[in-house]
């Protein structure tokens, strides 16, 4: 399958390797393709090798082993000037003694483009991100949205089939980042470009990706649509990284036919789908999204395990509840419920009955 | 209509939309209250220094400004002269009228006798030279020429020997002695300074010429004091006494005060200021017919003004290439490395001024280090030995190397604020190394390289040992010469014009600087 998706991939990792010290390894067996078109965000907590590839990428590091292949060709000897990748940096790296329009200009004049054409293109940049009122102006008289927007085109104006982009709306406030959130997408998609994109806020990738490759110790821990992100993470570390998640330890008890039975630490039996898991005895973490928890049997199927709990905390927070439960002798069960009519309030104290379908609680590796 | 009303009440306080203060003060006169406080507490904290450098360091510098245009010294001393020469035409090439000399000695008498003469000759000397010595040889002839009438009165009278026959004669002489009086005046004077009794100390000889200067204009007629008999005496043996002339007795003394160029000079340089020092500075002079060219072998100072000015500039510019890239080394490197490196560049710092030039004096001369090196690998013959000192590419060289880290200190504190992120995005835009230099980070270090230059520049214009100890005689400063006139030839006037027009001259360029560059580009720190 592998081999497939390398014939037709725009961008492929194969086996890549990155150490600074030659001790330890930042990036360890790195291997991603993807389609020309595709948003793929890379995600991970800070030191997870993300940004590091997107470095590599971009040519200003190295692998150290192990090829980059750019439309089928070898990269690696190629410096980053000469590999026509447009990126947008953490901030910004506006040329401050430049104005917006020069800045523009400058991937332009550096491809020897003809004064006329290159207006054309600027302009045509500067008003595809609403900023034509700002060519003239300098970098530090605008504002950090504004700024935001003008990296972006600058990335753009030379019309690269790959963009990069480090973090770029770290800086931003959350109403700012979620609006260019869906302007550099819908940007993105109606050029068609190929975007490398590198975040370790997990909304943003969510709702931004075509794919997310969520990083860990220098490794994919998984690549997935966001859905399949979201609902069916593969082990224990995506399930704790993406969304709020609760886990439960517990050794395997039955398994057969795509269902398990898990005997968590207080005796107790639930219900799970084997992901990680393979036989009776195994050690294994069951990760449930507090949405999916249900008090009550009326939804459950009627041979379903239920657990108890007692309420410890009710909060309420607008268009939901969210009730802290202690759980098989956990105190950092959640669940989430919808503020409807007919819900009812929690009080700390109470005695209640919670259980799943099998399929929603997850079987991962301990 | 509403913008009116606004200006209006803000342009009159005293109606009642004034904004008051609680206690129904204007609230601008209690805000000014309340920040009094703060600013004598901040002036009172800057007082120390500012007294101090008002003190130690304005006050001097203005009075050494001063100097520069000063020339008192010639009307305070040949007061008389001046007056009298005032009617001399200097063109026509003959020396001035009786009366001048006699003016010129009365001035000269009374110089002499407060020992001021050879201080107004030098200061004269430095305009046309010979001055100095005419006038220190003709003070001590001063009391030969007033020899004559000393004789004459002596022979008619011993008891105008004593000083109280002339206090007397003073304190009764009303106006009828003028000469006499102006001269008795200034020996009181004198002696009073030189905490003397003028009763009892020996009369000046000058006295007897001064009265017989009287009796022979006929002023002394109108006396009718105790001494009118005594003063009769003198006066019948004036009569038959032919006056030796003054003219006549100087020309004796010293051949040169025949010479209408003396005379000249002090013509000029009677006036109390002078623009004279100014141009000397500029190579020119103030001569009888307006400002001319000094003749051609005294012409130094707009050579050296040049020099000064050429070689700062390649001092500067070796500043910046052999600066920048260090100062980006440290900019740039891992923390560690550069700090060590930052020890290298500050090392020079703590090392003795002295020390260092007197080390590239070892390096670089004829039998120096860098000689012998050459000379021993072959790329250069022993015959061949290159001079490098004691001219203008030793004091390039050394003054390159100590004012390098002036250069990079400004450099360096301008490129730690780049950040690498430009020059990556320069990269990933397409530049080539050298375009993503050229074009994004050098013109953001400019204000370091403005800043260094200026630095560089400033303190090199103005740099005085290291050109005295490696320069020579091709590789000196006008800040040489400017220590020379202090020092050596003692002429502070000519040297506070040199250091005045230097000040101006780093003034003007601090000026075009701002408006090419722009003052505000620039980041010390």
């Amino acid at each position: 399958m592998a081999s497939d998706s390398t014939n037709d991939a725009f961008v492929v990792f194969d086996r890549v390797q990155k150490s600074y010290d030659g001790e330890t390894l930042v990036v360890k067996d790195l291997n991603l393709s993807l389609p020309k078109g595709e948003f793929l965000t890379m995600l991970g907590p800070s030191g997870s090798g993300k940004t590091t590839c997107l470095m590599m990428l971009a040519g200003f590091e190295t692998a150290t082993h192990g090829e980059i292949l750019l439309d089928g060709k070898p990269i690696n000897n190629i410096p980053p000037h000469k590999r026509g990748i447009g990126m947008v940096f953490q901030n910004y790296a506006l040329f401050p003694h430049m104005t917006v329009a020069e800045n523009l200009a400058f991937p332009l004049e550096v491809r020897k483009m003809g004064k006329s054409e290159r207006e054309a293109k600027v302009k045509r940049a500067l008003d595809m991100v609403q900023m034509g009122e700002f060519g003239g102006r300098r970098p530090a008289q605008l504002s950090g949205g504004q700024q935001q927007r003008i990296a972006l085109a600058r990335a753009l104006v030379f019309e690269p089939e790959l963009v990069l982009m480090d973090e770029p709306l770290g800086a931003l406030d959350k109403q700012l980042r979620e609006h260019m959130q869906f302007e550099i997408t819908s940007i993105a998609h109606n050029l068609g470009i190929t975007t490398v994109y590198v975040t370790h806020d997990q909304t943003e990738a969510l709702t931004m990706s075509d794919r997310v490759a969520v990083f860990e110790d220098g490794r994919i821990q998984q690549l997935a649509p966001p859905d399949e992100l979201y609902e069916a993470p593969q082990n224990s570390f995506v399930a704790q990284f993406i969304g709020e998640n609760n886990t439960l330890e517990g050794v395997v008890e039955t398994i057969s036919n795509g269902e398990c039975t898990v005997r968590v630490a207080d005796g107790s039996l639930i219900d799970a789908k084997p992901v990680n898991v393979t036989k009776p005895g195994e050690k294994t973490l069951i990760s449930i999204r507090p949405e999916r928890v249900e008090m009550g049997k009326s939804r459950l199927h009627p041979d379903a395990h239920t657990l108890k709990a007692e309420v410890l905390e009710f909060i309420y927070m607008g268009d939901i509840f969210r009730t802290r439960l202690r759980v098989a002798g956990r105190d950092d069960f959640v669940i989430k419920t919808r503020n409807a009519p007919d819900q009812k309030r929690l009080k700390p104290g109470e005695q209640i009955e919670i259980g799943w379908l099998a399929e929603d609680a997850r079987a991962l590796d301990a | 209509m509403s913008d009116a009303t606004t200006a209006d009440t803000a342009k009159n306080p005293s109606r009642p939309e004034a904004v008051l203060a609680a206690d129904g003060t204007p609230l601008k006169k209690s805000l000014n209250r309340a920040l009094r406080r703060q600013k004598i507490r901040a002036l009172m904290l800057i007082a120390p220094l500012l007294l101090f450098v008002l003190i130690s360091f304005v006050a001097p510098i203005g009075d050494m400004l001063f100097r520069s245009v000063e020339n008192q010294i010639v009307s305070e001393t040949l007061p008389r002269t001046v007056v009298a020469l005032k009617e001399w035409d200097e063109a026509s090439g003959e020396p001035p009228s009786e009366q001048v000399y006699q003016a010129l000695y009365r001035d000269m008498f009374i110089s002499v006798e407060r020992k001021e003469h050879t201080r107004v000759g030098q200061r004269l000397n430095y305009e046309t030279t010979g001055i100095s010595s005419l006038f220190r040889k003709s003070g001590r002839k001063m009391d030969d020429i007033a020899e004559p009438y000393e004789d004459l009165i002596l022979d008619v009278d011993k008891g105008w020997k004593t000083p109280e026959r002339w206090a007397t004669l003073y304190d009764s002489a009303g106006t009828s002695l003028p000469a006499f009086t102006s001269a008795y005046e200034a020996f009181v004077e004198t002696m009073t300074e030189d905490g003397k009794d003028p009763a009892t100390t020996k009369p000046w000889e000058m006295f007897y010429s001064e009265l017989y200067d009287d009796i022979a204009t006929g002023d002394a007629a109108g006396y009718n004091g105790p001494l009118s008999a005594e003063l009769a005496a003198v006066t019948n043996a004036v009569q038959g006494f032919a006056a030796p002339s003054f003219a006549d007795a100087f020309t004796e003394i010293e051949e040169d005060w025949a010479d209408h160029e003396v005379w000249g000079t002090i013509k000029v340089y009677a006036p109390r200021f002078t623009p004279g020092y100014f141009l000397t500075s500029i190579d020119m002079q103030l001569g009888p017919d307006g400002i001319e060219a000094q003749p051609e072998e005294k012409q130094i100072y707009i050579t050296l003004f040049k020099r000064t000015l050429i070689m700062s500039l390649v001092i500067t510019g070796s500043c910046i290439l052999l600066g920048y890239p260090v100062a980006w080394l440290l900019a740039n490197l891992p923390m560690r490395v550069s700090n060590l490196l930052m020890i290298l560049v500050l090392l020079p710092f703590w090392t003795s001024l002295l020390v260092r030039t007197s080390a590239w004096k070892v390096l670089l001369q004829q039998q120096g280090v860098i000689n012998d090196l050459l000379v021993w690998i072959g790329l250069i013959s022993d015959e061949g030995r290159l001079v490098m000192i004691n001219n203008a590419t030793g004091t390039i060289i050394a003054m390159t190397h100590i004012l390098l880290p002036f250069m990079i200190l400004p450099l360096y504190s301008v490129m730690q604020t780049i950040p690498p992120t430009y020059l990556r995005a320069a990269k990933s835009l397409g530049a080539t190394n050298w375009t993503a230099f050229w074009r994004v980070y050098f013109p953001q270090s400019v204000p370091g390289i403005g800043a260094g230059s200026i630095l560089v520049f400033i303190l090199s214009i103005g740099y005085y040992i290291t050109p005295e100890i490696v320069g020579g005689t091709k590789g000196v400063f006008i800040s040489n010469r400017i220590a020379y006139h202090i020092s050596s030839s003692l002429n502070w006037g000519l040297a506070a014009a040199l250091g005045s027009i230097l000040l101006a001259v780093v003034l003007l360029l601090y000026w075009a600087y701002d408006k090419i560059v722009g003052i505000d580009n620039v980041k010390l720190g």
